[in-house]
């Protein structure tokens, strides 16, 4: 039996259908991807997994527990974190433990097993009001407070926003570890980054899964023949890449920008005609990433 | 002239230096990307440029002018956007624009004509009457920049404008970032995506209140032998978290 088992979730909004048929299945020890666009059913998906809002048609089931009766129950298994930080400002650190631990009805001590480790950070801080906690800080509070019932599901939206590098590889750190310990993780992210660090991504667009799988797998099924440009001025080559006849589409990707290239095109020709255009250009083929699926897929879907 | 001018300025809060004695320019047109790990002192800063905060000691010349001596003439002359709060969520989109040009002091007969260009310009003329609550975070931000340089300020501050925004929309927003570089408008710009620190003229990284490095991110890559800005961003900005507190 999977941890998470789900056909057909269908969630509307007033005329607005933010799910539109979405199956799911999340094994235990397996972490789940969720990478889309904004606005596409990533939060009320993960709403609709943590209880919090009940689907209007179609099946949610959590450890063999269906969320339209039993959700009491799944509500003590399932850990969840929303995107906005949503613990109490005002308490210590100390104090929002203690706090969720009441709710769960579990023991407050400092020896939360999952959340162990992420806890020693926390320990320095514990008299801090969570306000004054950088951003980092307040997201390893935050999963703290959502692991402090040993959950075997744990739920995050975006758990990384607003947090520098150094902090998100702490926190996808902690994730591995929950996620060898057993737990199913399901994880939003506009990190494409991130996504490559997951068991299994799908990409949710306009309700729905659009494809799901290992992030190779959703390189193979959407990855083209991808080139990487560079020159001294990259607005300006950029702007020149768009309009060129061999040039299908292209996109800034740091200090390079990724070209997909038109039918029957290649590099010599493509370096050519921007040199003419007066471009010290240097191109090369590379092999495609998440980042380029996604743009690939959500431009398909959103002209 | 410089768009920012800063020496020496420091911001502390009791016995806890938040921005240690910063001294660094920002050209005029120039796209400035101010990086830190969380608790760097970044926002602080910023803060204190826009005028918003007195800082402790040390000067910063914003615009024109001096931010201890003047800041309401320093915050007529930039514009702000945060992550966090941009807009009125309960207000339609032109009701949004409309607020924020007269608080700006637009007059109301430019307001109508200036709105539906700006609308035009962002190809967004459908979503006039729509709530911003119901709008995608991309929208949102998008939005709220235009609204944030209505009145042609000097120069922009962002903070984590692309923040939770999808790959696609965020290279969007990078694209309206060149068109107000390319009008002349001053852009400083703090973020957590590594590759958007590439897209900047030149970059700054913060450290535990002081600016640790400040170059182009071509020189920042060749100055730490990197071969991405993430690297960069990684050998300056380690150290524990406890310490970036």
């Amino acid at each position: 039996m999977a941890t998470i088992e789900t056909a057909g979730i269908v969630k509307r909004f007033g005329a607005v259908e933010a799910l539109s048929g979405v199956d799911l299945v999340v094994e235990r020890g397996e972490l789940f991807g969720l990478i889309g666009p904004d606005g596409g059913g990533k939060s009320t998906l993960l709403r609709v997994l943590a209880t919090l809002i009940p689907a209007d048609s179609g099946k949610v089931v959590i450890e063999g527990l269906d969320a339209g009766r039993d959700y009491r129950e799944i509500r003590s298994l399932v850990g969840y974190m929303p995107s906005r930080f949503s613990l109490y400002p005002d308490l210590t650190v100390e104090e929002n433990l203690k706090l969720f631990a009441a709710l769960f009805r579990v023991p407050a001590g400092d020896n939360y097993s999952l959340a162990g480790g992420i806890l020693e950070h926390l320990l320095p801080f514990r008299k801090r009001r969570a306000a004054a906690l950088s951003g980092g800080m307040k997201q390893k509070l935050a999963l703290c407070c959502a692991l402090v019932h040993e959950p075997s599901v744990l739920l995050l939206d975006e758990p990384t926003t607003g947090i520098d590098p150094v902090s998100r590889d702490e926190l996808w750190r902690i994730l591995g570890r929950l996620k060898r310990r057993g737990v199913a993780i399901v994880v939003s992210t506009p990190y494409m980054d991130e996504a490559r660090l997951c068991d299994r991504v799908a990409l949710v667009m306009q309700g729905r899964f659009l494809d799901a799988g290992t992030p190779g797998e959703i390189v193979e099924r959407h990855g083209r023949e991808t080139w990487a440009a560079r020159a001294d001025g990259m607005s300006r080559l950029l702007v020149d890449l768009r309009s060129s006849p061999l040039v299908e589409s292209c996109h800034a990707f740091g200090d390079q920008h990724h070209v997909t290239p038109s039918p029957g095109a290649s590099i010599e020709r493509l370096r050519e005609e921007m040199t003419a255009r007066g471009h010290r250009v240097e191109i090369r083929e590379i092999v495609p990433g998440i980042e380029d699926c996604f743009i690939r897929v959500a431009s398909a879907h959103t002209a | 002239m410089k768009a920012i001018e800063t020496e020496a300025l420091t911001k502390r809060f009791g016995n806890f230096t938040a921005v240690d004695s910063i001294s660094f320019d920002v050209k005029r047109g120039e796209i400035f990307g101010f990086l830190g790990a969380n608790g760097a002192g970044k926002t602080t800063a910023m803060r204190v440029l826009c005028g918003l905060s007195k800082p402790t000691s040390g000067r910063a010349i914003v615009a024109g002018h001096d931010v201890a001596a003047r800041p309401e003439r320093v915050k007529r002359r930039i514009g702000y956007m945060s992550q966090r709060f941009s807009l009125y969520e309960g207000l339609k989109v032109w009701e949004n624009i409309r607020l924020y040009a007269g608080i700006y002091g637009a007059r109301s007969a430019d307001i109508r004509e200036r709105s539906d260009a700006l609308l035009r310009e962002l190809d967004f003329e459908e979503g006039r009457d729509k709530l911003v609550r119901s709008l995608p975070t991309g929208w949102k931000q998008k939005l709220a920049f235009s609204v944030a340089i209505f009145h042609e300020p000097e120069i922009v501050f962002l903070d984590e404008p692309t923040g939770g925004v999808d790959p696609v929309a965020r290279r969007q927003f990078w694209e309206l970032i060149y068109k107000a570089a390319d009008r002349g408008i001053t852009v400083f710009v703090t973020t957590h995506y590594m590759d958007e620190a590439e897209y900047c003229d030149r970059v700054s990284i913060m450290v535990d209140g002081k600016i640790a490095a400040l170059d182009s991110p071509r020189g920042l890559k060749e100055q730490f032998r990197a071969t991405t800005m993430d690297e960069v961003f990684r050998i300056l900005a380690r150290g524990d978290d406890a310490r970036a507190l």
